[in-house]
């Protein structure tokens, strides 16, 4: 799920608060599962219609409305370049699954399944066979239709303890575990001799680092990096573990319902986001990618004038700088904007005030009262769960496909025009968009082609050397 | 890129089609296929590189009005040579890949009587293709937009010249000299097409 974020302040109750779109996925539980919850709004004009009050909000309006023809034309100029910037990480992602999968052996023997897909692929017959990999499908799917209404109770009872709880075990476990496992085939595959006292320190430090980039504060290529490892560990779990048929038949399924639990109204991802912004809040912060990260929240002051604004940089996870300093080390991708914030800052108000209320609204994007800064501020956020789910795609497909680096190619190509679509889509669209669906069914399809009915001629016409 | 795999594709189903319907064991009707499997493929090529430049042509108006000077922020040569070194990276690395990947392997080249200068004339012939498709890809939108369609044609032509030729390939005097000689020509025809001329190149050279 991806959505485009930018949105105007507005106000609430006397504070000026940020909505923002966030997709993100959550994870379930210690062996695998992600799911996807999107949140995302796109609160251009709304002005009008929220529940604010009217009063300070005029001046903020005619600023809004003037930007909104402004921001269509940006949208579009600067929505090549967030595609780009998501482009990189999905490759990279990609990249280092295929690049594992065909070194490290380790990923592509069989040693037994998950338990849940219970049911074994190595049977006598070809119906046999499918009939096993339906049930396993079905049985994966419900877990995680499971999993995702379990959220969603979560969410909206409040348990916000619980998730956070569930969202640290699961990254600690990635981290630490998966990575040490993952360590140790790659020294295998390499014959590296290696001693446990070096690698525990590699493993508690590397895992460490990422706990705090992920979920607390810290450098955003950094946090990028350690993202896109973790859902590269992730796909190399499932690439290992699910049977074939069984993989390509849960990514189908997998994407019709990100479709429907997206889209449909009564669908749980929705209510998600509805509840979300209800309550205007962030939904589980540790789990998108993001490709910028100048989280900056408008906090207005008790003064109702509706010149003063406040603003407060504040980085990614939910914490509510209390003093200057700390906004000193907030992440800028444009260095030069900081400095003028808190210049802009200084000279226009008087002292900054943290509240509960803004510490909520963490996760916002600047306000487009900066409109001259604006466009590089935008940013796109992308759940894991579709790099994993893309990364699986890709490498099963150079893991088992006869016409191997062709076949790997095509997915690839297949899956980044898939996520432009996808992209596309958002900005006309401006609302939560489920991102698996286009990119899943154009990768199934290119592989499925590529694998049967290109690599036979490709082959024959490299035999004899002919070109087309 | 897309569109050129989505072109392999289509010829592919074709080709495959026609090979399950033929008979498998008569050699020179399979021979035959291929060359036809592969005439189609260069048609469907050019089919769909006319078909993305009228995609193309559409987003360029989209882009024109909507920037702040009625003008496009790309050109339409700058569209040109991306869509002709996209077609051409993409059937390169098709056509390449797999043999980069054998090289690293074990084995000896052309132990079964075949030419041993297998690797290298590949490596040569990819590029000439991928510089090829560059070229045509410039000079095809150039003739798309100004409706001269004899220099479409001729791109045509020469692509299925190039692929002809390849036909003849263990001979490779036959068939790389003539195709390094078609790139040449295709590159220089490319070149005064998108504007430039012996003044440019020296001006270029001679610039500080």
């Amino acid at each position: 799920m991806t959505e485009l974020s930018a949105h105007l302040p507005q106000f609430q109750h006397g504070q000026l608060t940020e909505n923002f779109p966030d997709n993100h996925l959550s994870n379930t539980n210690d062996n695998s599962e992600r799911r996807r919850h999107d949140n995302s709004e796109r609160r251009r004009n709304d002005n009008p219609e929220s529940e604010t009050n009217g009063q300070p909000q005029n001046n903020i309006q005619q600023v809004v409305e003037q930007d909104e023809e402004e921001d269509e034309e940006l949208t579009l100029k600067y929505g090549a370049k967030h595609v780009i910037m998501l482009f990189v990480p999905v490759t990279l992602c990609m990249v280092v699954v295929v690049a594992t999968i065909k070194s490290v052996s380790f990923y592509t023997r069989k040693d037994g399944q998950l338990i849940y897909t219970p049911f074994t692929e190595e049977t006598e017959t070809v119906g046999q066979r499918a009939l096993n990999s339906i049930l396993n499908a079905a049985i994966m799917i419900s877990v995680i239709i499971v999993m995702t209404i379990l959220l969603v109770v979560l969410y909206k009872y409040r348990c916000y303890k619980v998730i956070h709880g569930w969202l640290i075990i699961s990254s600690l476990l990635l981290l630490f575990f998966f990575s040490f496992i993952y360590l140790g085939e790659v020294f295998k595959t390499y014959n590296v001799a290696m001693d446990y006292i070096t690698v525990a320190l590699m493993i508690w430090n590397f895992g460490v680092v990422g706990m705090i980039c992920i979920h607390w504060k810290g450098p955003l290529r950094l946090q990028q990096a350690y993202l896109i490892m973790i859902s590269a560990l992730m796909a190399l779990v499932f690439i290992k573990y699910l049977p074939e048929w069984t993989a390509w038949l849960i990514l189908a399924v997998i994407s019709v319902y990100d479709l429907v639990a997206v889209l449909c109204p009564k669908g749980p991802l929705r209510m998600l986001v509805e509840t979300a912004q209800e309550r205007n809040e962030t939904l589980f912060p540790a789990l998108i990618y993001s490709s910028t990260m100048i989280w900056l929240v408008n906090m207005a002051e008790e003064d109702p004038e509706a010149q003063r604004k406040t603003s407060k940089n504040s980085t990614y996870d939910k914490q509510a700088p209390t003093n200057q300093t700390q906004n000193e080390d907030a992440e800028a991708d444009d260095g030069g904007f900081s400095q003028e914030w808190q210049q802009q800052r200084d000279n226009r108000i008087g002292p900054i005030e943290s509240t509960p209320e803004s510490r909520a609204a963490v996760q916002a994007l600047p306000s487009n009262s900066q409109t001259s800064e604006d466009p590089e501020e935008r940013g796109v956020k992308l759940g894991l769960g579709d790099f994993i789910f893309y990364s699986v795609l890709v490498g099963k497909a150079s893991a088992t496909a006869s016409g191997d680096w062709n076949t790997t190619l095509a997915c690839f190509v297949a899956i980044l025009i898939g996520l432009c679509l996808t992209l596309l889509l958002l900005a006309i669209f401006k609302k939560a968009l489920p991102a698996l669906p286009i990119s899943i069914t154009f990768g199934l399809v290119f592989y499925f082609a590529t694998d049967n009915l290109v690599q036979p001629f490709m082959d024959q016409l490299a035999f004899h050397q002919f070109y087309i | 890129a897309f569109f050129w795999l989505v072109s392999l594709l289509l010829a592919s189903l074709i080709w495959f089609v026609s090979v399950r319907l033929s008979d498998r064991e008569d050699a020179k009707l399979q021979y035959g296929l291929l060359l036809f499997g592969a005439a189609v493929s260069v048609l469907l090529q050019e089919a769909f590189r006319f078909a993305y430049f009228k995609l193309l042509k559409k987003a360029d108006e989209g882009l024109a009005t909507i920037s702040e000077d009625g003008r496009s922020p790309i050109s339409l040569r700058q569209m040109a040579y991306v869509s002709g070194l996209s077609f051409g990276i993409i059937s390169g690395i098709f056509s390449v890949i797999n043999i980069l990947a054998d090289s690293i392997g074990p084995g000896i080249v052309g132990i079964h009587g075949d030419s041993p200068y297998y690797f290298i004339t590949s490596a040569f012939l990819t590029m000439a293709l991928v510089l090829l498709h560059t070229f045509w890809g410039v000079i095809f939108f150039d003739a798309c937009e100004k409706r001269r369609y004899w220099c479409l044609g001729l791109v045509v032509a020469s692509h299925l010249l190039t692929s002809g030729l390849t036909f003849l390939n263990p001979w490779y005097e036959a068939s790389l000299v003539p195709i390094f000689i078609i790139t040449l020509c295709t590159g220089l025809w490319a070149f005064v097409t998108a504007g430039g001329s012996f003044h440019n190149v020296l001006k270029c050279l001679s610039c500080k």
